[in-house]
């Protein structure tokens, strides 16, 4: 038993009744304290995870341990063990923000003392001590995300998790959910899951990322090391026969990494914007045609790219779009 | 965990309480359509003559349990289906992942269902003494018993329909399919010694019959069916409907 780790899955696995296989032998640990992050495109079965791990899915195969309390014999261990805000609002609107809480404290058998104490720190941590007695539906989105939190937290849960903490919201919302999120972690003795397609608020947030696509984790590593193992910089290449030109620029010895998508090649290197026409001329040498060529410092979004050949957000968008994107995205950041 | 938790049972209960005091409109538009029933049945069908309302009874002191009695069914049957509404809104998964025991959750649901049930049928009564239905005040305690069974029953019922439908739209189906002909055949607008055989097979068939009829008899003081008998079939219909209602909620995943 290793004290340090708080989440312990080992070969996590569900298969629904279709035979369609959300997540697929998944094993990670996370550690006390930090944040832990869960990032991939829609589907990938990061919401599965978090109801598997929250007992509210029973596992096909595998198992996981909460603070070890087993999700599948000791589902009343776990869930006193957590906080979850689920991707939908799970809020009473008819409730005031204040009941809710009320709810929720009464549902894990918390005393008329604990309870008051314990609402009065939750709402001041989230700033919703002024509308903690107006009915929910009149709260904004933003508001209703941040009663979620506190709710999460009332019952002094050892890991709380956040199924897509902001999708949805506008940026500026999402900024100051994010702060929310950073200064609980450093407030309370909270370990945070949380599952997201933005790579940005992976990024930010996390302490470690694990890329999700499939139902199987492809990576997982601190944002820096993920956008570090590409190489510090990287060349998204698109032209008639990456194949070919592959085998070429393999020899090279500054090529630090290279992974091909057809139509799409993208290398890791050093110094990048020097090696541009040097690779054009290998190209044109052994008779490859480029279309474009884009450069970059790599984002976890060029991880997940990197290691799929599909982007996070654009998924399902033509190669072709793919590349206008990126290249929109890079003139931007000169 | 333990499997009766005092404290989740009351906090369902007070939720389902002040939903209901919150609701306005609901609350308007359970009281209204009722008292219409009462108002405009009962006293537009007051010079009809039926056999089995004894010489001294008004048509509309034999109505007013059967109005109650549909309060009280409506009600119920909306508070188990409304784990719906819950499961549409997401607050299911909050209520699924406390650690509670689903019967908790489900006595929890069924006492709150029964509680705003029994107010509405309490109005419906203070309704129809104005109307100056004579009641009998000492009658009043074993009506009490058959709105909670009735109510029970019913709460029992809607939580099997709402595990059987993925979400509203299929509600207003249930009410004409099921709800409607089960209120209309249960003996609460027209008595039974009137019916022919066939009408009157089905109202012997229908649980609702009982609870009517033995509400009529505490309130009232007539009825068609011996009150224990009454009692009976009623508390068996009730104990199957909310061994099947909780146990299909159990199985429900969020």
């Amino acid at each position: 038993m290793n004290e340090d780790l708080v989440i312990e899955a080992r070969g996590l696995t569900k298969v629904f009744d279709n035979s369609f296989k959300a997540v697929d032998e998944v094993s990670f640990e996370v550690k006390r304290r930090e944040i832990f992050g869960f990032l991939g495109p829609n589907g990938a079965g990061k919401t599965t995870t978090i109801k598997m791990l929250s007992t509210l899915l029973k596992p096909t195969a595998g198992t996981a341990s909460i603070d070890f309390h087993s999700i599948t014999s000791d589902a009343d261990g776990v869930r006193r063990s957590i906080g979850i805000v689920f991707q939908d609002p799970a809020l009473d609107d008819e409730l005031t923000g204040r009941e809710n809480l009320d709810f929720h404290a009464r549902m894990y058998g918390m005393s008329g003392g604990q309870r008051k104490e314990r609402i009065a720190e939750v709402l001041r941590l989230t700033d919703l001590e002024d509308r903690a007695d107006v009915q929910v539906k009149k709260y904004s989105s933003g508001m209703k995300r941040r009663l979620e939190i506190a709710r999460g937290l009332m019952h002094y849960p050892k890991v709380l998790f956040l199924d897509e903490p902001t999708l949805g919201l506008d940026a500026q919302t999402r900024r100051t959910i994010w702060d929310y999120i950073l200064k609980l972690n450093r407030e309370e003795d909270v370990t945070i899951f949380l599952t997201t397609h933005y790579m940005e608020e992976a990024d930010l947030l996390c302490d470690r990322v694990a890329i999700i696509d499939h139902g199987r984790i492809i990576v997982l590593d601190t944002p820096e090391n993920l956008k570090s193992s590409i190489g510090s910089d990287m060349i998204t290449l698109e032209c008639s026969d990456p194949e070919r030109l592959s085998k070429r620029l393999r020899s090279e010895e500054w090529v630090e990494n290279l992974k091909v998508h057809s139509p799409t090649m993208i290398i890791g290197l050093r110094h990048s914007e020097e090696k541009i026409p040097e690779i054009v001329d290998i190209a044109r040498e052994v008779g490859v045609k480029v279309r474009s060529i884009t450069t970059r410092k790599p984002t976890l979004e060029d991880v997940f790219l990197y290691f799929t050949g599909r982007q996070i957000r654009e998924s399902e968008a033509t190669p072709v779009e793919r590349i206008r994107t990126m290249r929109m995205r890079t003139a931007r950041r000169r | 965990m333990r499997l009766i938790s005092g404290q989740a049972i009351y906090v369902m209960w007070l939720r389902d309480v002040k939903r209901f005091t919150r609701a306005r409109s609901r609350l308007i538009g359970n009281i209204v359509q009722p008292f219409f029933f009462l108002a405009i049945l009962g006293f537009g069908l007051s010079s009809a003559a039926f056999p089995g309302i004894p010489s001294g009874f008004q048509f509309v002191d034999f109505l007013t349990p059967g109005i109650v009695a549909m309060a009280v069914l409506f009600s119920s049957i909306f508070a188990g289906v409304s784990v719906l509404w819950d499961k549409q809104f997401g607050f299911l998964q909050e209520v699924l992942v406390a650690p509670v025991s689903r019967l908790s959750i489900v006595l929890g649901r069924t006492l709150g269902g029964a509680t705003t049930a029994l107010i509405q049928g309490f109005i419906i009564l203070g309704i129809a003494s104005a109307l100056s239905v004579r009641l009998k005040p000492l009658g009043l305690l074993l009506g009490i018993v058959f709105m909670v069974l009735i109510a029970f029953t019913a709460v029992g019922f809607g939580l099997i329909v709402a595990s059987q439908m993925e979400d509203f739209h299929g509600f207003q189906l249930i009410m004409n399919l099921l709800v409607f002909p089960l209120f209309f055949t249960s003996s609460a607008v027209y008595p039974l010694e009137g019916l022919p055989a066939w009408l009157r097979t089905i109202a012997y068939l229908n649980p609702l019959t009982y609870g009517v009829d033995g509400l009529r008899e505490s309130l009232i003081g007539f009825s068609s069916i011996p009150i224990e008998i009454d009692l009976t079939i009623l508390i068996g219909v009730c104990a199957v409907m909310l061994t099947v209602g909780s146990y299909l909620f159990g199985r429900s995943e969020a």
